[in-house]
């Protein structure tokens, strides 16, 4: 089971970096996508791997029981990493849309533009 | 147990909700709730400065969870001074942006406000490693918000390049603890300490990954060499107040590397073995370097001060990278100056954009208050560049003062007396273009049925000036300053006497 844990994190952790590598916004957003499952299988197995543990001490009976606290870690990061991942399709969204491009690098600045920051409108 | 500890968090978690869902359609209320959220907030660190100077480290449990099982706040005197820095910095920063209107630019910036001084100030009290990353995730996401702020083409472009490089910079994080508590078997900074301590060196490889991997993180966050280069792209397209607060940003990664790689991974650490600073000091060196050709080669006048704002960061790295109480102190002055100084750079450099064409460094026709303006700039600059009679002369007098080791003398005195000339060079010589140039342009004819941009009322103008009277402030009172800061680092040195007080070791509370 640790080859099989181990290969699939190594899997996803380099599908990732791959996709982060693009040029444009939605590979990038599937590779942090693949990079935070990998992360979230990895703190899963840093509380060491087992099976059929309980999380949990049971005060009656002298079973094993498995480390609850890379599991609340988990939890922590899969929402955080959810919400993060929203975030970030919004945003990307929002720039595709407003430069008609998804690419995720920026162009050479033109110095003479008038849609300068700092003396644009406010968007509709 | 002083439960005042947690109050900075508490006051903007409460507020930024209430002024999100409740005043999202009633922008007066919202900025009276937010600027009172933000005088209270002053008023708070304070009072926990004062708490804090007698030198005890005081633990706040949540819930009552002694540590290392439940999550602790922990206040000492370098927390107390990073929350007093943050509200001062969040205050100047906010009135600024509602006397310019900025805040009336886009929606929700009040609320994505408290939430972003909520994470900073929970990032500085926290005692707990996985805390430390949920409070810089809640900063994180507020920063999204407040970077996209106001929209616009190239905006939102950097604004999504800053979430891609901080949500790599978050896996990462998670890597790192997950090796730490794999290794360890604790999160909480002052069991880390002493797990840490007792790891033989033939068996920290593991040990060693985790501090690098954290050392990159906070890296990331901020700005040195190899990864700094989100930041010039980031603040020279974020609103220019927003760019001002996050000044205090790219502080929060310096503070986490002063305090995780002295606490947990500190230089007498066996089982790191000083990594971390040779590290750091490589590329502060490179970083200094790279602020200061990219301030000579900036063509508009945002990036400029970013790249000032990255220059200042490998200065203060080298001061952070030497590991010891007296460098530390040199470091800390430093950091309080560099923050305020970038801040007002900043907002004076706001001041005169938005009554330019654009941000271009060309000679354009002369703004109303040509001579205002450029005064502030001039001084703003003269903070930046560390030059008397404000603080930034001081802060490098003490860090050349304090590297003085001879394998460090040669490189970090010519890295940082070389940035600051650089650095001097290429302010003014954004400053003559600005102010000294553009008084050659003819004005052109004004046009029927468009006004001319307005005269700086007292209110946008107090902020810039309340920034460069802190930096004059800094410099009169350097020495009770340097005090405090020789106490706070001797308390960040203190390992044990942290680890006592956060794990209940001593008779107490």
């Amino acid at each position: 089971m640790e080859f099989l844990v181990a290969s699939s994190i190594g899997a996803l952790t380099a599908g990732g970096v791959y996709l982060i590598l693009r040029l444009r916004a939605f590979p990038v957003i599937l590779g942090l996508a693949l990079l935070t499952y990998g992360v979230n299988i990895f703190l899963f197995a840093s509380g060491r791997l087992a099976i059929n543990l309980p999380p949990v001490l049971s005060k009656y009976a002298d079973t094993a029981y498995t480390d609850p606290l890379p599991q609340a870690l988990v939890l922590t990061a899969i929402v955080i990493s959810f919400g993060m991942t929203a975030v970030l399709v919004m945003v990307a969204l929002g720039a595709y849309l407003n430069s008609r491009s998804d690419r995720i690098d920026m162009d050479d600045e033109p110095l003479d533009r008038d849609d300068e920051p700092g003396s644009e409108e406010a968007p509709k | 147990m002083n439960h005042w500890i947690i109050a900075p968090i508490i006051l903007p978690a409460l507020l930024a909700p209430l002024i999100g869902f409740v005043m999202r359609h009633d922008m007066p209320l919202a900025r009276s709730f937010s600027l009172a959220g933000s005088v209270a907030l002053v008023a708070l660190a304070a009072g926990l400065v004062s708490l804090a100077a007698g030198g005890e480290t005081m633990v706040y449990r949540l819930g009552d969870w002694p540590a290392p099982y439940g999550i602790v706040l922990v206040l000492d005197r370098l927390s107390a001074l990073m929350i007093l820095l943050t509200s001062l910095l969040g205050l100047i920063v906010l009135v600024h942006a509602v006397a310019t209107g900025w805040d009336a630019r886009g929606r929700h910036f009040h609320a994505l406000f408290q939430f972003q001084l909520m994470g900073i100030v929970g990032a500085f009290l926290t005692g707990d490693v996985f805390n430390l990353f949920v409070f810089f995730e809640i900063l994180l996401i507020a920063s999204y918000g407040l970077m996209i702020h106001g929209g616009g083409r190239d905006r939102m472009r950097a604004g999504l390049q800053y979430v891609v490089i901080n949500l790599v910079g978050s896996t990462l994080f998670l890597f790192a603890l997950g090796v730490l508590y794999a290794s360890t078997g604790s999160l909480n900074i002052a069991d880390l300490a002493l797990r840490v301590a007792e790891i033989p060196i033939e068996e920290a490889a593991l040990v060693r990954l985790a501090a690098m991997l954290l050392m990159i993180v906070f890296a990331i966050k901020a700005a040195i060499f190899p990864i700094h280069f989100w930041l010039p792209g980031a603040y020279g397209n974020a609103p220019a107040p927003v760019a001002a607060l996050f000044a205090i940003m790219t502080k929060v990664g310096a503070y986490a590397i002063i305090r995780i790689h002295t606490t947990i991974f500190g230089p007498e650490t066996a089982a790191t073995d000083g990594l971390a600073g040779t590290w750091l000091f490589a590329g502060a060196i490179v970083t200094i370097a790279i602020g200061a050709f990219g301030v000579l080669g900036a063509r508009r006048l945002m990036p400029l001060i970013a790249f000032t704002v990255v220059g200042s960061m490998g200065t203060l790295m080298l001061g952070v990278a030497a590991f010891s109480p007296e460098a530390t102190t040199a470091t800390l002055y430093y950091l309080v100056h560099s923050t305020l100084a970038a801040a007002a750079l900043f907002l004076a450099a706001d001041l005169v954009l938005t009554r330019r064409e654009n941000g271009a460094l060309t000679a354009q026709p002369v703004t109303v208050q040509h001579g205002l303006f450029a005064a502030l700039f001039f001084g703003a600059a003269i903070g930046v560049a560390g030059m008397p009679p404000l603080s930034g002369f001081l802060g490098k007098l003490l860090l050349l003062d304090a590297l003085r080791a001879p394998g460090q003398i040669g490189w970090a005195w010519s890295a940082i007396l070389l940035g600051s000339l650089f650095t001097i060079v290429g302010l003014a010589r954004a400053g003559s273009i600005l102010f000294w140039k553009s008084t050659a342009v003819e004005p052109p004819e004004p046009v029927e049925g468009e006004a001319a941009a307005p005269a700086a009322r007292a209110l946008e103008v107090a902020p810039t000036m309340a920034a460069l009277a802190m930096l004059a402030g800094l410099a009169v009172f350097a020495g009770p300053l340097a005090n405090y800061l020789d106490g706070a680092a001797a308390q960040l040195f203190d390992r044990a006497g942290y680890a006592g007080a956060v794990l209940g070791l001593e008779a107490g509370e």
